[in-house]
């Protein structure tokens, strides 16, 4: 592979990573107030149908991607007033969700598939994007990547450095405790499962805007499901959740590199890559063995290691709350 | 009083009324008449024997698998990897028939009974030590063991287990008709598979409600900490509620090789497994409802699929109507008349 093969490869793996990251943004925020959205499957695929429909008929892009946040924050919704208002399990109303939102987007797009549509365009950022390998990789993208590198930075900014932020993560740790403190943590999840459920949202209108135009039924399906388990495999943190965003398309981008080179080995066995991903880094980041292996190591690298190999979930993290 | 008695009777109507409202009007947004499309979809699913006899074909497995979850829900798990069980149980009984000629065909369906329930027992149990061993949550362990289950199927059947005349990526070749389950007049339906649906809720309501291992389940499910506290091994009980469930599962994936296909096919079970899983939350999580449920389920999917064979409306049309039917009995069951008669009762 020369340079410019590899400058290729790597700039297609932040585009196509660009929605995952955004979804695990959104499902990160939504998760750190205590709330777990699982309807991302769902939500993702009526998005992504709702989206491209809009832009189609409007000819306006940016209608598509409100459109898909709208749904995303329609299905937050949702799953906030089942859980919060009515104290509901936000697993059984998120699961039922992600299967009404795979069945509305079949029937609701089925006179939409495999048609041309609106498209994202391709736009260079002037001065950045002449550096050399760092810009064509990363500077050389169009707005859904910008806008996927801009919220990482905002995401992690607002959590962890803003009194927002923190009224958000006392929400997820310790409800009782900021009630207490006078936060509304009522509002607080409200607010923070419709936001998340929006960015969700866009993230499903930029696969169908940008990076697999074009509608078919369940055009993204299982990609909700992945963007849940690198939320854990994040560790609630936007970064290492990005980070884990990339790692899950370069591995699929190697994965199609090693297909070709190999075509004797079957192409289910390439298929069945994510999935076996997912099992492995959910087992490293839960497992008791890793512990164990983490102590065997020397007294000096074991901190280090253990930051970066453990996770813990936040302590509220789908509880309901009692305030009375 | 009166209006609450009133309201108690009218209860569950309404989320049958609140779906078939949302798909009315779906159907109106494609200017379908709603009244002419819900006749066709019964039609569609009683409207000859033959159809009738789909309905209950497909009812089984589904019943089976739902079954299966009441026991993993009592113990508190969220069994979504059930859709990969019902596969890899098609997948042991396709394995059995295919390589195994026994001399009688009791003996020979038997075993491939047997091998079913096991390879769905054996991918429950995976998803139960990744959880209890590796912290991984039991939903998406499934989730991924459900992926690869139909990642397997794909290889299967388009590599080693292809038909003779080549790969069609379709199915295995059709089993001979000693390895299938006896089926009634030309039908999809095997009353076998109805008779080892009944027995299964029969022993599972029983073993839920009557025997100490039901209620060490029940424990584990309502408090797993206290549980602990009294001994309650939770380890030993979320795996073999799991094994349970999964063996169930693997049941109804046999009945789909053995009486629905004849053969190992692409999408072996389409997604029985997790109408399953909707049908014990529309069933309150009772089992008495389960069979009932699982035939409205059953009915409304036949009946999604003859509507789009006959006017080109998509079949996810019944996965609507049912979703929506769910989601309103899981936001508005307790505020619905149910707990007020209960309530009342109570005073």
């Amino acid at each position: 592979m020369n340079d410019a093969e590899f400058v290729r490869m790597m700039a297609s793996i932040i585009l196509a990573s660009s929605p995952l990251i955004i979804a695990v943004c959104g499902e990160t925020i939504t998760e750190r107030a205590g709330v777990v959205n699982l309807s991302l499957d769902g939500t993702m695929l009526m998005a992504a149908m709702t989206g491209f429909v809009m832009g189609l008929k409007t000819e306006n892009i940016w209608l598509g991607f409100l459109a898909g946040a709208i749904v995303g924050a329609v299905f937050g919704a949702i799953v906030a007033y089942g859980s919060i208002s009515l104290g509901k399990s936000q697993v059984a109303v998120g699961f039922v969700l992600t299967l009404l939102g795979d069945d509305l987007s079949a029937f609701l797009g089925q006179n939409f598939t495999r048609i041309p549509g609106q498209v994202v365009k391709h736009l260079g950022i002037p001065l950045l994007k002449d550096i050399p390998i760092i810009g064509p990789i990363f500077f050389n993208q169009d707005m859904v990547v910008y806008f996927s590198y801009i919220l990482i930075i905002v995401t992690w900014l607002f959590i962890s450095r803003t009194q927002p932020g923190l009224h958000l993560r006392s929400s997820g740790e310790r409800p009782e405790a900021a009630f207490a403190r006078g936060v509304n943590v009522r509002r607080v999840r409200y607010l923070y499962t419709m936001l998340g459920g929006a960015l969700v949202g866009i993230a499903g209108a930029a696969y169908s805007l940008d990076v697999k135009i074009g509608w078919s039924e369940g055009a993204t399906r299982g990609l909700g499901w992945i963007a849940l388990a690198i939320v854990i495999f994040g560790g609630w943190s936007p970064v290492r959740g990005a980070l884990g965003a990339i790692l899950f398309g370069a591995t699929k981008a190697v994965a199609t590199i090693l297909q070709r080179t190999f075509p004797e080995i079957s192409v289910v066995a390439f298929n069945a890559i994510p999935w076996v991903l997912m099992l492995a880094v959910l087992f490293v980041v839960g497992s008791d063995v890793t512990e164990r292996l983490i102590e065997f190591m020397p007294k000096r690298l074991q901190p280090p290691l253990r930051r970066m190999l453990r996770i813990t979930a936040p302590l509220a993290l789908g509880s309901s709350i009692a305030e009375e | 009083m009166k209006v609450k008695r009133l309201a108690s009777w009218l209860w569950p109507v309404i989320p049958i009324l609140a779906a078939l409202l949302f798909t009315s009007g779906l159907l109106l947004l494609y200017k379908a008449s709603p009244i002419d499309s819900f006749r066709a979809m019964y039609d569609g699913a009683f409207g000859d024997q033959s159809k009738t006899l789909s309905v209950l074909a497909f009812w089984a497995p589904l019943t089976l698998s739902a079954v299966g979850l009441l026991v993993t829900f009592t113990a508190g798990l969220w069994n979504i990897g059930v859709e990969g069980q019902i596969i890899l149980g098609s997948i042991a009984a396709s394995w059995v028939a295919l390589k195994l000629d026994l001399p009688s065909p009791f003996l020979q369906v038997s075993a491939e009974i047997l091998a079913a329930m096991l390879g769905g027992a054996l991918w429950a149990g995976i998803a139960a030590v990744f959880k209890t061993r590796g912290g991984v949550n039991e939903i998406f362990g499934g989730l991924a063991l459900n992926n690869l289950a139909i990642i397997l199927t794909n290889y299967l059947i388009s590599g080693p287990w292809q038909p003779p005349e080549g790969g069609s990526f379709r199915g295995t070749q059709p089993f001979p008709p000693d390895a299938l389950l006896p089926r009634f007049a030309e039908s999809r339906f095997s009353p076998l598979s109805m008779i080892m649906a009944f027995v299964a809720i029969a022993v599972i309501i029983v073993m839920l409600r009557g025997t100490f291992w039901g209620l060490k389940l029940k424990a584990l499910g309502k408090n797993p900490f206290s549980a602990f506290l009294l001994g309650v091994s939770s380890e030993r009980e979320v795996i073999l509620a799991m094994m349970v469930c999964g063996a169930l599962a693997g049941l109804g994936g046999a009945v789909r090789v053995l009486s629905w296909f004849d053969s190992l096919r692409q999408s072996i079970s389409g997604g029985i497994g997790f109408l399953a899983l909707l049908v014990v939350m529309l069933a309150n999580f009772q089992g008495y409802w389960v069979p009932f449920i699982a035939v409205f389920f059953s009915a409304v999917l036949n009946g999604s699929i003859s509507l789009q064979l006959r006017t080109q409306l998509h079949s996810s049309l019944g996965g609507i109507l049912t979703g929506v039917m769910v989601l309103f009995v899981l936001l508005f069951s307790d505020i619905g008349a149910f707990k007020w008669a209960r309530r009342e009762k109570r005073e």
